[in-house]
């Protein structure tokens, strides 16, 4: 998306619009912009898949965790510290021999921020919203993955108040790996469900 | 949605790609957030009120105009709870363009600067 500054100081209309946003509601009190300063840093290098990742891992490792993941994933994931902001509740679904798990909001764009940070724009996308429901396998073929015909496609339709986390298989041969060492197999797409996790190289 | 011949396939595969294009987006994201926790909307009424926005015929595949149906969900939201109505929006964000226009290269835009109309 470009657009042309032919001036040296200009807004668009949105960025003007938003900056007058922020004068109104500051001006009422309802937001601080330097706490908005706070949030976009936050988002922007704190909150991320990494911490997805070492979910996962941990689960990986650590059986009684996986367990507990399994049963009350919101718990699970808030003791290590990744707390969703909206209060919603966390479900993982776990990739097994037999089922693979895709994760899609048909309605806008709900997504496990706390573990995963922002979407990314094929996500929020209307042909990704709603193809992903119609016709996952061709929607996974066209991330590169395909999966074997016998293998069945579970796809789960996230909300305002439930998000899901897809727990990708380990790969083989990584037997006695560390949690660090197992995270950096585990992809954002992993957990979405449009990849695998890597394989060791 | 052939990731071959749509802007899917322009995606870069990193786990860190850049989720904001614009600075304004995540300053609409993060207005949102922060009126969430005020208490201002439930994130159920948020979810709503983007759903309707990016339902709307004319959404880009590729999703590129995502935040601009963001800040329209906003606007909708605040100007149903009579926070910020749609006219003092269209008039501070004119004055926001006028002070821009008025602001020379390289010093920061300040509202104070807008000359006026």
């Amino acid at each position: 998306m470009s657009h042309d500054h032919d001036h040296d100081n200009e807004l668009d209309p949105f960025a003007a619009r938003v900056r007058a946003l922020e004068t109104i509601l500051t001006q009422k009190g309802l937001i601080d912009p330097a706490a908005i300063d706070v949030i976009v840093d936050t988002y922007e290098t704190k909150i991320g898949p990494r911490n997805g990742a070492r979910v996962v891992a941990k689960a990986w490792s650590d059986p009684a965790y996986a367990d507990w993941l399994k049963r009350d994933a919101t718990a699970a994931i808030a003791s290590l510290s990744y707390t969703g902001r909206q209060g919603e509740h966390m479900q993982a679904v776990f990739n097994t021999e037999d089922t693979h798990n895709l994760v899609v909001c048909t309605l806008c764009s709900c997504y496990p921020w706390s573990v995963l940070g922002l979407p990314p724009v094929w996500y929020k996308a209307p042909p990704y919203r709603s193809r992903a429901v119609i016709d996952p396998r061709g929607v996974l073929e066209e991330f590169g993955l395909t999966l074997p015909a016998d293998k069945k496609i579970r796809v789960w339709d996230s909300t305002a108040e439930l998000r899901y986390l897809v727990v990708p298989m380990r790969p083989e041969g990584t037997e006695g790996w560390s949690e660090e060492q197992l995270a950096e197999l585990v992809s954002r797409d992993a957990m979405i469900g449009t990849g695998l996790a890597r394989q060791p190289a | 949605m052939s990731r071959r011949d749509t802007d899917m396939a322009e995606l870069p595969p990193g786990i860190d790609a850049p989720v904001f294009a614009e600075p304004w987006q995540a300053e609409a994201f993060a207005m949102t957030l922060a009126l969430h926790d005020k208490g201002l909307f439930s994130w159920s009424e948020w979810a709503q009120a983007l759903s309707s926005e990016v339902k709307k015929p004319g959404a880009a595949a590729d999703g590129h105009d995502y935040y601009e149906h963001w800040l329209a969900a906003l606007e909708s939201l605040l100007a149903a709870k009579g926070v910020a109505g749609k006219s003092d929006v269209d008039t501070i964000a004119a004055a926001w363009e006028r002070a821009a226009h008025a602001t020379p290269h390289g010093k920061p835009i300040l509202l104070e600067n807008d000359p006026g109309s």
